[in-house]
This record gives C-alpha cells, structure tokens and sequence, in this order.
C-alpha cells in the first residue's frame, strides 16, 4: 500500500509505452491508484470501497520513484514545416524549451500562431522536421502513453460510455482492474453518476472532465492540453480550471497548456510562453510568481494585473503583426 | 401543438403521440386501398385473368399455396440463399473494408479491382455461376452474394476512411496498438456507415435471390414465379411478386427494429 504509482511501470524503448505487467493476485485492492480527495472536495472518491481501508491519499511526488519517468519535457532546436505540394509553410521554428517535472506551463497566442502544432509535436502527433523532442530523455517519435492528451473537444469516442472512455486506457496498458480505475477517475471529475452515459448525453463542460480523467487514468508523467475550456462558456470554464488545478496538485503531472486566454494562461500555469506568429517561436517567457493554491479571486490582486497588462502588451504586439500583414 | 400544451404535460405527451400512430396507419390503410381499387378497376376492364387477375384471386391463391405448403417451402428456400449468401458477402466485405480504409498501401491495389468488378450487375454473373456451380442453392449463395457485397464493401469502407484522426491519437496516447485501433477504434467508429451497408445489401441480397432464381434454381419464389408464368397461373405471379414485396419490407423493418442494440451511442 505504499504509494506505488503506475509510473513505476517499465517503459517500452521504442514506443514509449509501460509495457503491459502481470499481477499475480487480481483480488487485492490496486496498489497503484489511491483515490484522491482534492481539496474542499466532499463525496468524491473512494466512497466504495470502504474509507477505513484504503486511505485518501495524495501522490506525493516524484521523490518516491527515484530515475523513473517524471514529465521532464526538452525540446531541443525544434522547427516543424508542413509541405503542401509548392507552399511550404514554417509553422514553428527555433523552440527551445526545457520543462521542468511536474511544472504547469502555457503556450499563449494567438490563433495560427504554431501553439498547438507544437503541442502536438510534444505528443509525438507530429514529428518535427528538425531538432529533437525528448520525454525523461527519450525521443518522442509517436503517440505513445507517456503523454495524456485533452483536446479541444469531440475527442470521446462516442461509441463508448463514459465509463469505458476513461476505462480504455488502463485496458490497452494492461493495468489490473481498468474498469475500477476507470470508476475512480471519474469520480475524480465528479461524473460517477453519469458512467454508463454516452458522451452525446453529456454537456460540453462534462465531456471534458471525462476527457481529463481519461487522459489521467493511465498516469501519465505529461499532461497535454489543446484548449480544453475552449468551447465552454465562461462560467463553466472557471469552475474547471479551479478544478484543474486541484486535480493537478493531486497529481502533479507535467501540464503543457494551449490557450489564447490570457488570464486563463496566467491563473493555472508557473511559466507563460508568450508566442510569436509566422513562423511561430516564443517570443517571451514569462514566470508567474503568484502563490499556490490559487482561487479565482486572485485575478483582481495588482500582482496579477501587472503580469495581464505585460502579456497582453505582448501578445497585442504578435496579433497587430499578423492583423497588418494579413491586410496588406 | 401550442394549443394542447396549455392542457398540461399529460395531453400534450399523449395526443400528438396518439394521432401520429393513427395517422400513418390512417395513410397506410389509404394507399394501400387505392392501389386495391386501381388494380380491381382496371383488372375488370380487362377482363382477362392472364394478363392480370382481380386481387381476390390473388387472394385465393395465395390461400391454396399456403395451404399445400409450397408457397412456405419457397419461400424458406429463397430466405435461405439470401441469408447464406448474405453472410458470406458480409463476412469478406466488412473485414477487407476495415484492412483497407487502415492500410493504405493494401488499399492502392485492391480498390481499383474492386471498382472494376463494381459495375458488373449480379444478373450478368449468372451464366458464370450456373457454369461453375451448376443449378440449385450454391449459384444462387454466389449471385446473392455478388449482390450484397458492393453495397457492404463501399459503405464499410467509407465509413473506415472517415474515422477522426483526433480519435485515432488519443487512442494511441493511451497506449492502444495497431490491432485495438483496428477492432476498437476504426470498427466501432465505421459501425454505422458499415449498419446501412449491411441494410442496403439485405435489399439488393433479396433483389437478387429472385434474379437467381429465375434462371438457376429449381424452387424458390424466382422459380414459382417462373413456373407460373409458363403455365399462364397470372395470380400465383402475383401472389409470389407481393410475397417478395411483404418480406422484403419486413426485413428492413427488423433491421430498423435492432438498430437500437447495434448503435446505441446513436440513440436519443
């Protein structure tokens, strides 16, 4: 019962997947997923399998797991070029970045400004035409279970509930129990109640808690998200990143966050990459000093006022260059 | 509508269900009675039972056949070869589509084959199946097979093609190889396009089964037809022409009727 994490797991030196592991006693309780109480939260978690037993306990980080994967992301000279027939378009180009474990960063521009290419290159969707990616030191060739992805939206696979959405990760690793863990993950999230739905039956805002706790129920060491929030309404959208932030004090991922929302940028992450369009780079890097846990109403202290009106200064720079060229 | 709700929930709920139900078997029971009353009209001005027999005495030989039991056997025959040959399309169809819409190079040598053979309608294929397999049930397999498998093939293969590449990453994000893509992604994503090519190849199976019948089988609603019409029997024609019609529809009704199970992500 001590924190044995899933990334313990051996990882595969090719794809990069935790190679599938025999348990011995299926009838056991898991070691591997304890269920978080993240805090102020009430009911949910581990409501099932008796409290007294298994305790509500948060991983405590990557001291435990000593050389093994802790979300250390480099990237290393990156440009990635997309060649359509005649047009070769630069889309990023001179990125590099070293992020650190269990870091919370944001890719901030505006839109066509190579974030989510580059974020896709870190998942290993694109691979990048020169310069090197590389995950705890090894090289991301492909989309592999070391990076849980949370795209924008429609990224369920609508023919399964949202119990074996979250479910189907765990399955393909080859975890014991994946439809156990499947249930705690979603109870992380809040959605238990809705485990046989499918994801037409849910809400926007509730098919991305499901798509965070899918991506989250393998463990992976990095956390990708391509806009999350993007197509939710704004209250919806606050409450999320309130609860993102908890679950990631839970879990202590490395997240890499795209968005286009300045103050979304600055409310969840440790360092805001500032990018610059065409061909997309960063153009600033910017530490965000404010204290943790971070509630909402931090966005009206001055301390966040200065870094909104630095970023936005920035970004307005990018958004006038590519307003003026567009027109010309 | 916007009357009714100021009723309260119950009516509203109730009634339009109600006079909906009624009102297509309203529109059923009228179309059908006009082509009854078309059909008896002009078979009267006719007045010749061979070139076409009242309904009534498609009635009635509908009754004799039913009750010597040949029109049972028939029909259990055709049904038979359709569902035989059916399968068989269904079972080579789904699965080539699956590998094809996942490999692309597999994908650049079978397809121009596949739309070679496309074109050719299941009618002409019979000189070569009666050649190769001889009369009875075994050509009538490969024609309602021929007959099915384009419809399968196409519509299973499309929706394959058109699987999200969202889907397929964040499927390998969480650790999904080669074969669960294939089985648990690319199937259940193509699922409903690969449901209305099995419905449509049901259909064109049936179509077929009778097409088969006429020339290369010794029983079956094709052969009674057939039959019938060299011993000028006008209403036994008629009474396999509509035993065709009704059973063709049920068929597509029962599909309808599972869809439910097959799709239920699809249901609202």
């Amino acid at each position: 019962m001590e924190g044995v994490f899933l990334r313990q797991a051996t990882i595969h030196r090719k794809t990069g997947n935790p190679v599938r592991q025999r348990h011995e006693d299926k009838s056991r309780p898991l070691p591997h997923l304890v269920p978080v109480q993240a805090p102020g939260e009430h009911t949910r978690g581990g409501g099932r399998h008796g409290s007294g037993e298994r305790v509500a306990r948060l991983p405590t980080g990557r001291g435990e797991t000593p050389g093994i994967l802790d979300g250390a992301i480099d990237i290393a000279d990156v440009a990635v070029v997309f060649q359509r027939k005649s047009t070769r378009l630069v889309a990023v180009e001179d990125v590099n970045v070293r992020i650190e474990p269990g870091e919370f960063v944001s890719l901030l521009g505006p839109s066509g400004c190579g974030k989510s290419t580059l974020l896709n290159a870190i998942g290993g969707m694109i691979v990048p035409t020169q310069g090197q990616i590389s995950i705890d030191g090894q090289s991301v060739r492909e989309p592999n279970a070391r990076c849980g992805v949370v795209f924008q939206q429609h990224s369920l696979f609508p023919w399964m509930t949202a119990l074996d959405n979250v479910a189907f990760g765990p399955e393909m690793l080859g975890y014991p129990a994946p439809e156990q863990t499947g249930r705690e993950f979603l109870a992380l999230v809040g959605l238990e109640k809705f485990a046989h739905s499918y994801p037409s039956q849910l809400s926007g805002g509730m098919q991305q808690r499901v798509g965070i706790a899918r991506a989250l129920a393998t463990r992976p060491p990095v956390l990708l998200m391509d806009e999350p929030f993007g197509a939710l309404d704004a209250q919806t959208r606050s409450i999320m990143q309130e609860e993102l932030l908890k679950i990631w004090t839970a879990f202590k991922t490395t997240v890499v966050f795209v968005t286009h929302d300045v103050d979304e940028a600055i409310f969840l992450s440790d360092r805001v990459f500032v990018m610059r369009s065409t061909p997309g780079s960063i153009k600033e890097e910017i530490r965000v000093t404010l204290g943790r846990p971070r509630t909402p109403e931090i966005m009206l202290t001055d301390e966040f006022g200065d870094i909104r009106r630095r970023v936005k200064h920035l970004i307005r720079e990018e958004s006038l260059k590519v307003f003026n060229s567009g027109t010309k | 509508m916007t009357t009714l709700s100021s009723f309260g929930l119950t009516r509203t709920f109730a009634f339009p269900a109600l006079t909906g139900w009624t009102s297509n078997l309203l529109g059923m029971a009228t179309g059908f009675g006009i082509l009854v009353l078309v059909w008896t009209v002009i078979a009267w001005r006719l007045g010749n039972a061979v070139l076409l027999p009242v309904p009534l005495a498609v009635l009635e030989g509908f009754s004799m056949l039913l009750r010597d039991g040949s029109l049972i056997a028939d029909v259990l025959a055709s049904l038979k070869r359709v569902f035989v040959g059916f399968l068989i399309a269904a079972f080579i169809a789904v699965p080539l589509a699956m590998l094809l819409a996942y490999f692309r190079p597999l994908r650049r040598a079978v397809l121009p084959v596949i739309n070679l053979i496309r074109p050719i309608p299941p009618i002409a294929w019979i000189p070569i199946a009666i050649l190769w397999f001889g009369i009875g049930d075994k050509p009538s397999y490969f024609i309602t097979a021929i007959a099915a498998f384009f419809p399968i093939f196409l519509n299973s293969f499309f929706g394959g093609q058109s699987v999200e590449d969202q889907h397929l990453n964040a499927a390998k994000c969480l650790g999904a190889g080669k074969r669960a893509l294939l089985l648990r992604i690319l199937f259940p994503s193509a699922l409903p396009m690969i449901w209305t090519g099995l419905k449509i190849g049901l259909g064109q199976s049936w179509m077929a089964v009778v097409t088969a019948e006429l020339i290369a089988a010794q029983s079956g609603l094709g052969y009674m037809i057939q039959i019938s019409r060299l011993n000028l029997e006008t209403s036994h024609v008629l009474v396999g022409m509509v035993t065709i019609g009704v059973l063709g529809s049920i068929m597509t009704l029962m599909l309808s009727g599972v869809e439910g199970f097959i799709l239920p992500w699809k249901q609202k």
